[in-house]
């Protein structure tokens, strides 16, 4: 027994009861606890409707089916084009942000007063909501009067329509994504890659290795754990994007960004199938129930870390 | 670090300067729309000096909308309103929910409070609509729909794993046995909690209350689904109100930057804890 058990054991029965002592953590964290279920009943119902034939406009007909709204999706072409553009949409939009966030933060490793400068008005982006930067980003790309719209135009192409065209719609959005998100990615592996210990780094710059060398073999493999919560920190956000592409499209043009919740919002208040909307809001759970288990394994390592050398 | 020669150096500057106008151009253009009249920002090509205006702010201020059509009541005022009653709340309600049981799970080890903090977490993860959607109906039930605390009871979602966790990593940094100390002196379990772990957590606390702030100023999606015109904050407001005032580009550009300025006004201030909110104390910045 250490020192603070033992105190532990001897000073709390001293003034509150032996009872009480116990109850106490319980006590503290029973309002935690209260939302906790309020969060849960909800889900609970969600994974019932999502069981049930549940249409608002057509109640006579609600009833239990199984699983035949989850059957239904396999012969759906919706379905399949949610999946397909909520995945490219996820990939393109990390790789993308991990890339730039990763050439960025080396850019400003160094700890100089220009460079902390330039990582806080990074932070500018990362803090504007991203229904608000859709926003700016649509005023940006209008095409009648639009500034990015006059400066392709200066390049020789005219008529560039930008989220409002099928076949550019998804860069528009991916676009915007990006710009809110690499800084999220960027300062944390800035604050990463300023934790590395020095050594490594000075031994290798004595014995006059390659830099190549030093980025493939030293840097990446001990900034790897703040790569991968960065990554999955941003894919479990993007595979449920709402915000942007809502603010920006709605998920048109036609159904060329119907990403799971945009989807799912419009099968529910459009269509009214709450059914149809919970069970694909199932199946998008379940994808980010099996990266968030990956994810919270890494972060809660990196943050026993964080917190034993404070 | 001085492998980079003088071609090293050019590369990092057109870098760097490359990364700035991209990040920072949108802030600035949308800035500058604010202060133009319509005439000016339909201009092309687009001038960069041109003679301000106030005109937007005022006409978004006055809630009086000038328009070819007529004259349109806008309330975007209201918005801006609503957005700081309900993240002030909501962040009010997250503290005295979330550091009590933040300091019993750093001082305590019990099942149920590691339960609690990662269903929490999962929660944080999970997708927002699984839990809004039913909720919505529920709240139609119970006469919660369109009501500020039924907004600010969801948006504990938000503010409440945050608060959580990043507070009991600062509990769990702070030693127990000052606070054995002061026990054995005589003073109460509550004269502990109050007297010296708070205020020694005091900063962690202050970070995560105002990064609880930002997340839900800026949130969209759960006022989209609970709220009615009279009760939207500025994000769903600001949607709302491009819809309505249709060509008014100035006027939304103004918008647009009332909406944003609170939140990078705290963000600047609070920068120093950003890394470590954002990732939920997993990384020190």
């Amino acid at each position: 027994m250490s020192m603070v058990q033992l105190l532990q054991a001897n000073a709390l029965p001293r003034r509150t009861t032996k009872l009480r002592g116990r109850l106490l953590p319980y006590l503290l964290s029973l309002p935690a606890l209260l939302v906790c279920i309020a969060i849960l009943v909800p889900f609970v119902t969600a994974a019932i409707y999502s069981l049930q034939r549940y249409r608002l406009n057509l109640p006579y007909l609600r009833g239990f089916i199984g699983v035949d709204n989850y059957i239904d999706f396999l012969s759906d072409p919706a379905f399949w084009n949610t999946l397909r553009i909520s995945l490219i949409y996820t990939a393109v939009t990390v790789l993308l942000e991990l890339l730039l966030g990763l050439g960025i933060a080396l850019l400003l490793r160094r700890p100089t007063r220009f460079h902390n400068a330039v990582s806080i008005m990074l932070l500018l982006p990362l803090m504007t909501a991203p229904a608000i930067a859709a926003l700016m980003w649509k005023l940006m790309t209008n095409p009648g009067f639009g500034i990015l719209s006059y400066l392709v135009s200066l390049f020789g192409v005219h008529d560039f329509k930008w989220a409002s065209d099928p076949s550019t719609a998804l860069f528009t959005v991916v676009l915007v994504d990006v710009w809110v998100y690499t800084p999220f990615i960027m300062i944390l592996l800035l604050a990463g890659l300023r934790s590395l210990p020095r050594q490594p780094f000075e031994a290798a710059a004595l014995d006059g290795v390659p830099a190549s060398f030093v980025f493939f073999r030293i840097t990446l493999p001990m900034l790897a754990p703040y790569i991968i919560t960065a990554s999955l920190f941003r894919l479990l956000d993007s595979i449920q994007q709402f915000d942007i592409i809502y603010a920006m499209t709605q998920g048109g043009p036609g159904d060329r960004l119907m990403v799971f919740q945009v989807q799912a919002y419009l099968e529910f208040f459009q269509y009214t199938n709450v059914g149809r909307s919970a069970a694909l809001l199932m199946i998008l759970w379940l994808i980010t129930n099996i990266l968030s288990n990956i994810f919270i394994k890494n972060w809660l390592r990196l943050r026993a870390r964080a917190h034993s050398h404070a | 670090m001085d492998h980079s020669g003088l071609l090293g150096r050019i590369f990092r500057g057109v870098a760097l300067t490359l990364v700035l106008v991209f990040f920072m151009f949108p802030i600035v253009w949308i800035l500058m729309m604010s202060f133009q009249t319509n005439e000016q920002i339909l201009r092309i090509p687009p001038r960069l000096l041109f003679e301000p205006t106030l005109a937007n702010y005022e006409a978004l201020i006055s809630g009086q909308l000038r328009t070819a059509a007529g004259n349109l009541e806008i309330s975007f005022m209201r918005n801006l309103f609503n957005s700081f009653v309900l993240s002030s709340a909501a962040v009010v309600l997250a503290l005295l929910l979330g550091v009590p049981a933040a300091y019993a799970f750093a001082r305590f080890k019990f099942r149920l409070g590691e339960t609690i903090a990662f269903t929490l977490l999962s929660f944080r993860f999970a997708p927002p609509l699984l839990v809004l959607l039913p909720l919505s109906l529920y709240y139609q039930q119970l006469g919660l729909n369109d009501t500020y605390f039924g907004i600010v009871w969801v948006y504990q979602l938000i503010a409440l794993p945050l608060i959580l966790w990043i507070v009991r990593g600062y509990f769990e940094d702070i030693s127990p046995d000052i606070e054995h100390a002061y026990r054995l002196a005589g003073h109460s379990w509550r004269e502990a909690f109050t007297r010296i772990a708070v205020p020694l957590a005091g900063p962690g606390i202050a970070a995560a209350a105002l990064l609880s702030f930002i997340f839900c100023w800026n949130n969209f999606v759960f006022a989209l689904i609970l709220a009615s015109a009279d009760k939207q904050p500025v994000t769903v407001g600001a949607l709302a109100f491009v819809t309505a005032s249709g060509i008014q580009y100035g006027q939304i550009a103004a918008a647009i930057v009332l909406s944003v300025l609170p939140t990078l006004l705290l963000a600047l201030y609070a920068q120093r804890y950003l890394v470590e909110g954002l990732s939920l104390g997993a990384v020190k910045g």
